[in-house]
């Protein structure tokens, strides 16, 4: 009975790096009303920084945290003005095209440059052991951080003038232009900012599991139920949507083989949707 | 739809499909164009969804890879001649497009196209679980099933000739629809779903339709890919590459227009063809793929028909 309420408890700690990379999905999502197919793709870049900066300096993996959060900044700012900012106004349909057109050229960059090798970040961490059953380092830090991280974006985003302002403009964006707001700045911020989330929650599950350039649809996917669970463009409602599906991941992994988890949360996907059609708690105004 | 000028447009391109590698017995036109009548057949069921609903559907390659599978299991195992098979895959894959699209048609423009991401990543983990179809090793079939075609030889001639019928079938069938009542709902549905719903336009049950009736040719078109190859796994029968390229080629040619979406399936296979054999871009295919899909999204939304609409109004009148 422990063995299970540990492997909850462990999928606890890993949903809230989900939750942590659905907030970045939902943000865009949130302000702009575009969803970014290059999300996945984003956070194995993380993962890829983090196996190519700690390899190449020799640093603690939790060190390449600053730069990933700045770089993946700035790689979000690119992709607005690449793909998103002439979307704008356009069906939202395009834009998904857009950002699903830049996602194939990432894809098969990172393809022919490192192929499909698995790659693996040792860390070394004591875990904590209760009783028979160990929890590894990585999985309590990651988490630690990870909530770390989501609080210092609810601040962001409503104590200070610039999240203010993009909650404004999520919540209308015509009357936030007319209030002074530059919007098209305010957006690219979001869509940076978004990115940058991704890669950050990219370098925290490469800390746990190893992966390939190709890991990023099933994360992708992850962070879609999350978002449906949480309600879309809610940042605090992604989190616990996080915290939701690694719940249901650790009561499930004891009983079903790994590769039929992913089926699982695809139908709870489907399921969520045609039961809440809005998301399960409708988006109240803004962010 | 017979006094119609289209009609007699597309008879031609398919005589030329049958006829040019007759000429000289040649091979490898054979194989290429062979490749040019997937690309046709699995753009133009696309382009119902993404062309004519305004659906994306991300995960068209399912019909394809499920009707490979479900064929070669056909043959392999329960020893069904080709023909039989191949209706069955075609019904099959239809009814259980029917039965998924009744679910995830309720939901709406990027939800569904998110789900359709999701049904691939579905059905494969369900392939590569199950076993009597090899679970992840796939399933072999062989030679010994070409015996009733001629031989492996003239079975290549046989199943080349069976791809160009399903190529033919897609192109009348986009047109057929295109020019109904139903075709007219859909565009409707394409357009604004909710004044089409308003307007009593039966939208769930079109969407779910043409879902399923996109799915019968792409379903078909598997079956004989892979029965040719004599070889299905998971990781190619479920390859995402294909259905990105379908996109692409709708966009390229011209979203919800019959004559663009095969004018561009056969652009892109020769560009395809070109790159690959260059040893610079063979590993690039994906990246150029998308650098084309989105100078396309970008600029020219309106494809390769749009341009030519745009300079010649009256060939709107001919070319659908």
């Amino acid at each position: 009975m422990f063995g299970i309420i540990a492997s909850i408890i462990d999928g606890v700690l890993v949903g809230l790096v989900y939750g942590l990379a659905a907030m970045g999905l939902t943000l865009i999502w949130g302000v702009m009303d575009v969803i970014n197919l290059t999300h996945g793709t984003m956070i194995v870049a993380g993962m890829m920084a983090l196996y190519l900066i700690s390899g190449a300096l020799g640093i603690s993996p939790y060190f390449t945290l600053p730069p990933i959060l700045i770089g993946g900044f700035f790689v979000g700012v690119a992709l607005y003005w690449i793909a998103v900012h002439r979307m704008m106004g356009r069906p939202p349909l395009m834009s998904l095209l857009s950002t699903f057109s830049v996602n194939l050229i990432l894809v098969g960059l990172g393809t022919a440059v490192w192929g499909t090798a698995l790659f693996n970040v040792e860390v070394s961490l004591p875990g904590l052991t209760i009783d028979r059953y160990t929890f590894p380092g990585p999985h309590i830090l990651a988490a630690v951080l990870a909530a770390v991280i989501a609080s210092l974006l609810y601040f962001f985003l409503h104590y200070t003038r610039l999240g203010k302002a993009l909650r404004a403009v999520a919540n209308n964006r015509e009357a936030a232009e007319l209030v002074g707001i530059p919007t098209t700045r305010v957006l690219a911020i979001a869509v940076g900012c978004g990115v940058a989330l991704a890669g950050v929650s990219g370098m925290l599950i490469g800390t746990l599991f190893p992966f390939t350039i190709l890991s990023g649809d099933g994360y992708q996917l992850k962070s879609f139920v999350v978002t449906v669970l949480g309600g879309f463009g809610n940042p605090v409602g992604a989190l616990m949507g996080g915290v939701a599906l690694g719940l249901l991941e650790g009561a499930v992994t004891p009983f079903v083989p790994v590769s039929w988890t992913l089926v699982i949360e695809f139908v709870l996907f489907v399921l969520v949707l045609i039961a809440f059609p809005g998301g399960v708690f409708a988006r109240r105004g803004a962010l | 739809m017979l006094c119609r000028p289209f009609f007699w447009i597309i008879a031609p391109v398919v005589g030329a499909f049958v006829v040019s590698p007759l000429i000289g017995n040649d091979v490898q036109l054979r194989e290429s164009l062979a490749l040019a009548a997937v690309y046709i057949t699995l753009a133009s069921n696309l382009n119902l969804m993404l062309g004519y609903a305004g659906y994306i559907n991300f995960g068209s390659i399912v019909f394809f890879g499920l009707g490979g599978y479900i064929c070669i299991w056909l043959v392999d195992s329960n020893h069904w001649p080709l023909a039989a098979s191949l209706i069955a895959t075609g019904i099959g894959v239809s009814a259980l497009s029917l039965i998924f699209g009744f679910g995830i048609l309720r939901l709406r423009g990027p939800f569904f196209a998110l789900s359709t991401i999701g049904i691939v990543e579905g059905v494969q983990a369900f392939v590569e679980n199950f076993k009597p179809w090899g679970g992840s090793s796939g399933i072999y079939i062989s030679p010994e099933v070409f015996a009733p075609l001629g031989g492996p030889g003239p079975a290549l001639w046989v199943i080349y000739f069976l791809l160009v019928a399903v190529m033919a079938a897609s192109l009348y069938l986009s047109y057929g629809i295109k020019i109904s009542k139903f075709g007219l709902g859909l565009l409707a549905i394409g357009q604004n779903e909710d004044a089409a719903a308003i307007l009593g336009v039966p939208t769930p049950r079109y969407k779910a339709l043409c879902y399923s009736a996109s799915a019968f040719l792409p379903a078909i078109a598997g079956g004989l890919y892979f029965f040719k190859g004599a070889f299905i796994q998971p990781s190619d029968a479920f390859d995402l590459t294909l259905s990105t390229e379908a996109i692409v080629i709708c966009m390229l040619g011209g979203q919800g227009t019959v004559t663009g979406v095969a004018l561009g399936a056969y652009l892109y296979e020769e560009l395809r063809g070109y790159l690959l054999v260059s040893s610079t871009f063979s590993n690039f295919q994906l990246v150029i793929a998308g650098a084309l899909l989105l100078v396309i999204v970008l600029f020219f939304p309106s494809g390769l028909m749009g341009f030519i609409y745009s300079r010649f109004p009256r060939l709107q009148k001919v070319l659908e």
